[in-house]
C-alpha cells in the first residue's frame, strides 16, 4: 500500500498559478478528498500526482520514493475518470481484465481476479455484456473494477460520480466508501460536491483559487471552517454569515435591535483580532438556531421550505442578510411573520471581515 | 393572473404517447410543480399549454375558457427556459424592456422605465441594468430571464427547469428567491423539474408525472408523507426511503431476511406479503432501542449523518441529526417509528389511506 506526500508542489501555466505551492501528506489507507469549485486546482493536483501533468515546482513522494519525474505508468497508481473510459466493442469482462492481460498474467490468475472483483462490485451477471448495454451506474462499476483489479498502490478518482443521476450517485457513493473500508487502498478523490466530500473523506482538502483553504475531517471543516470561503462552501445551505457591529463583547446587527453577547472564551481573541475595528462577522450553522418566542434575536420570514424530514426557514434579519434556520417541519410561517430565535453558544463562530479568517476561541472554552 | 385547467389531455408523437389522459388544475396565484424523471412528459405538458404543441385529445382552459384554438401569442403566457434566451448584445434594461416594446403592446417608455425599476428591485438587479447580458454570471442571467417573463404581467408563468443549469449554491439561493417572488407577486406559476428537492421546497402543490401519466397530485406533505406508489415514495426524499420485502402473520409484520418484526398497524389491513417503506429519519438509533443491528457504514453530511445499519441480510439507512459518533462495525440498537410506516402491495400501490 502507499503513502503519498506533496512537498511544495505547484503548477503554473505561463504566468497563471493553477496550484500554488501546497503541502499534503496522505497516510497509508487514507481516503483524502480534494474539494472545491471548478477552476480551484483540484484536478490539476490529482493529475500531478498521477503524472499526467508535470509539476512546475516541488516534489511528489510515493512511499517515500521521489516519483516527481516518473512516467505515469511507473507510478503504480490507478486512475478512475468521471467518464467511464471503457472500450465499447469488448465485454465488461474483457474491459476488466485488460490491465492484467497487458501485464501478461496467466489465464487462471486473470479469471480468479476478475471473479473476485466482480463479486465485490456485484457485477458478476453483467460480465458478458458490452458497456453500451449497461446503465451509467453499472458502467462506472465496471470502470472501478478495472481500476481495482490492478491492485495498485493508490487510487486517484476524478469526479467518478459526476456523470451519474442523483439516485445512482447516492448508492454508488456508499459503494465506493464500502469498497474503501474493505480494501483500505490509499485514495485521492476529486469532487466539487461538498456532500460527497464529507460523506467519503477521512480528510478533506478544501481548495479555492489555486490555494488550499483548509485540510481537516468532515467535522472540522463543518464546525470549524478556517475562513469565510470554507464556511460558505461547506453545508447546504452554507453557514449563516451576518455582518455585525462589535463593542465591548456585544455584537449588534446594524439597523436592528438584534444583539448577541460573545459566549465564554471569545472575548479575548476577538478583542485581540479586531483591535480598533468595529466590524465582525457572526457565523452559525442553520441547526445552531432554535426558534423560541422569547429568543433574543428576531427577523421576518422571507420563505419557508419543506426539505423532507425537516424544514428550513429563511429569515430576514435586516435588509442585507437572510439567515437560514433549520426547524421541525410542523408549522407554516407566512411571509413577513416575525420570528424570534436563539443561538446555541457552542455552535457560534466569528470571523474577521478584513482577513476573512476565522477567529479561534480560547482553548478549553 | 389566471387559473389553468387541463382536461384529459392526450398527446401522441410517432410511436409514443407522450401524455396519456393528463388532467390537473392550477389555481390563481398557485405555485404548481410538475415533478418527474426524464421522458415523463413534463416539457410536452408546458408546450401544449403554451400552444407550441397541439394535443390529440382534451382541452386546455384559462379562467374556464378553452384556449385550444388560440395561437401561442394569443394565450399570453410567459416561458422561462433552462437555457437563458437573452439577447447578448443588448443591455439588461433593453432585454427587460423588449416584451413591453413589442408592436402588440406599445407601452409608453415612461411606464416601461417604472415597471423595470420595480422588477429590478424585486430581483435585486438594479445595479446590472446597464450591463450587456453577455457579461453576466449564470445566476444573474437567469434572474434577468425571470425578470423578462414577469415584466409584462402574463396570465400564467411556465418555467421549464430554470434552475438546473446553475451550480448547487446558486440553485439553492434562487430557489428561495423564486418562491418569495411568486408568493409576493401572487403569480400563477407552473414549474417543471426532475429535482425532488425543488418540488418539495417551492410548491404549493405537486403533480408527479411518469411515462405520460399523472401518478399523484398533492401538497409537498401529501407527496412525502402519503406517497400513493413506491415510485413516488422513492422519487422524493434523500436518502431514499427503505423498501423492504415483508410478511404479515396475524398481527405481526416480519421484514424478510432480517430479525426485525413489528406489530401490525390497527388502522388498515396489511396483505400477507407486502413492501414495507420506512423513511430513513424514522429509524432512530437509541441505546435502549427495540431492534439490534450492526453499523455497516456512516456518511457524515454535516447537518446530519446517514447511517447504514445491517440487520440479518437487510441494510437499512437511517438519518440522524448532527455528526454521528457511531463507528463502522459497532453494534447498535434502534427504534422504528411505527406510526410512520408505509405499506405497499407487491406491485407498488399504497395500502393505507
Amino acid at each position: 500500500m502507499a503513502t503519498i506526500e506533496l512537498q511544495k508542489v505547484e503548477k503554473k501555466f505561463a504566468e497563471l498559478h493553477a496550484v500554488k505551492p501546497m503541502d499534503l501528506t496522505i497516510q497509508d489507507g487514507e481516503f483524502v478528498v480534494l474539494l472545491g469549485p471548478s477552476g480551484c486546482g483540484k484536478t490539476t493536483t490529482l493529475r500531478m500526482i498521477s503524472g499526467l501533468e508535470t509539476v512546475t515546482g516541488g516534489k511528489i513522494l510515493l512511499n517515500q520514493r521521489d516519483v516527481t519525474w516518473l512516467h505515469p505508468s511507473q507510478r503504480d497508481i490507478a486512475f478512475v475518470f468521471q467518464f467511464y473510459a471503457l472500450y465499447p466493442h469488448i465485454s465488461a469482462r474483457d474491459n476488466i481484465s485488460f490491465p492484467l492481460r497487458a501485464q501478461g498474467e496467466s489465464k487462471e490468475e486473470i479469471e480468479k481476479q476478475v471473479k473476485e472483483v466482480s463479486a465485490l462490485l456485484r457485477i458478476e451477471h453483467l460480465l458478458n455484456q458490452r458497456p453500451g448495454n449497461l446503465s451509467g451506474g453499472d458502467q462506472q462499476r465496471v470502470a472501478l473494477a478495472r481500476a481495482l483489479v490492478r491492485r495498485p498502490a493508490a487510487f486517484l478518482m476524478d469526479e467518478p460520480l459526476g456523470a451519474l443521476d442523483a439516485e445512482f450517485r447516492e448508492s454508488m457513493r456508499a459503494e465506493i466508501k464500502r469498497l474503501h473500508i474493505d480494501q483500505h487502498a490509499t485514495t485521492v478523490y476529486v469532487t466539487h460536491d461538498q456532500i460527497e466530500a464529507m460523506a467519503l473523506g477521512d480528510r478533506i482538502v478544501v481548495m479555492s483559487e489555486a490555494v488550499v483553504q483548509q485540510i481537516g475531517t468532515a467535522a472540522e471543516v463543518y464546525y470549524n471552517p478556517a475562513n469565510l470561503f470554507v464556511a460558505r462552501f461547506i453545508g447546504s445551505p452554507g453557514m449563516n454569515l451576518v455582518t455585525g457591529h462589535y463593542v465591548d463583547g456585544v455584537v449588534t446587527i446594524p439597523g436592528t435591535q438584534n444583539r448577541f453577547s460573545l459566549p465564554v472564551g471569545w472575548r479575548k481573541p476577538v478583542d485581540e483580532t479586531l483591535k480598533e475595528s468595529k466590524e465582525i462577522i457572526l457565523g452559525f450553522r442553520p441547526e445552531a438556531a432554535q426558534l423560541n418566542n422569547a429568543g433574543k434575536l428576531s427577523g421576518e420570514v422571507y420563505a419557508s421550505e419543506l426539505q423532507g424530514a425537516f424544514a428550513v426557514l429563511h429569515v430576514n434579519v435586516n435588509s442585507d442578510d437572510i439567515v437560514h434556520i433549520r426547524t421541525d417541519r410542523v408549522i407554516n410561517y407566512p411571509i413577513d411573520t416575525v420570528v424570534h430565535f436563539d443561538l446555541n453558544p457552542e455552535m457560534v463562530r466569528f470571523f474577521d471581515p478584513q482577513s476573512e479568517a476565522a477567529i479561534q476561541p480560547e482553548v478549553g472554552a | 393572473m389566471s387559473n389553468l385547467e387541463l382536461k384529459q389531455i392526450t398527446k401522441r408523437f410517432p410511436g409514443v404517447t407522450a401524455l396519456n389522459d393528463v388532467s390537473f388544475d392550477v389555481q390563481d396565484s398557485e405555485f404548481f410543480i410538475l415533478l418527474g424523471p426524464t421522458g415523463a412528459g413534463k416539457t410536452t405538458t408546458l408546450r401544449v399549454i403554451a400552444g407550441l404543441e397541439r394535443q390529440e385529445e382534451g382541452t386546455v382552459l384559462f379562467d374556464g375558457e378553452p384556449v385550444d384554438n388560440l395561437a401561442p401569442a394569443g394565450r399570453d403566457v410567459a416561458f422561462v427556459f433552462q437555457q437563458y434566451s437573452l439577447y447578448p448584445t443588448m443591455s439588461v434594461y433593453d432585454n427587460l424592456a423588449f416584451p413591453l416594446r413589442s408592436p402588440l403592446r406599445r407601452t409608453p417608455e415612461g411606464e416601461i422605465r417604472k415597471r423595470i425599476q420595480e422588477i429590478a428591485e424585486v430581483l435585486r438587479i438594479p445595479h446590472l441594468l446597464e450591463r450587456k447580458t453577455a457579461h453576466l454570471s449564470g445566476g444573474e442571467m437567469q434572474r434577468v430571464s425571470i425578470g423578462r417573463a414577469i415584466v409584462r404581467e402574463p396570465r400564467i408563468f411556465l418555467m421549464d427547469e430554470p434552475l438546473s443549469n446553475l451550480d448547487a449554491k446558486l440553485r439553492e439561493s434562487l430557489r428561495v428567491e423564486l418562491q418569495h417572488l411568486q408568493k409576493t407577486q401572487g403569480s400563477t406559476t407552473l414549474f417543471v423539474t426532475h429535482d425532488q428537492i425543488e418540488a418539495l421546497t417551492m410548491a404549493d402543490r405537486i403533480a408527479v408525472l411518469n411515462l405520460g401519466r399523472i401518478i399523484q397530485i398533492g401538497t409537498p406533505e401529501d407527496i412525502y408523507d402519503r406517497p400513493v406508489t413506491t415510485f413516488v415514495a422513492q422519487l422524493v426524499g434523500t436518502p431514499r426511503i427503505n423498501l423492504l420485502k415483508s410478511n404479515r402473520e396475524d398481527s405481526t409484520l416480519y421484514i424478510m431476511n432480517s430479525d426485525l418484526h413489528l406489530p401490525s398497524p390497527h388502522e388498515y389491513t396489511v396483505p400477507g406479503e407486502f413492501l414495507l417503506g420506512i423513511r430513513p429519519e424514522d429509524i432512530l438509533p437509541h441505546p435502549e432501542g427495540k431492534f439490534a443491528g450492526q453499523i455497516l457504514l456512516t456518511e457524515p453530511l454535516g447537518v446530519q449523518t446517514v447511517v447504514h445499519i445491517r440487520s440479518g441480510e437487510q441494510t437499512l439507512s437511517s438519518l440522524i441529526p448532527g455528526m454521528s459518533t457511531l463507528k463502522i462495525g459497532d453494534n447498535v440498537r434502534f427504534n422504528i417509528l411505527a406510526e410512520r410506516l408505509h405499506c405497499f402491495t407487491l406491485d407498488g400501490k399504497r395500502v393505507q389511506r
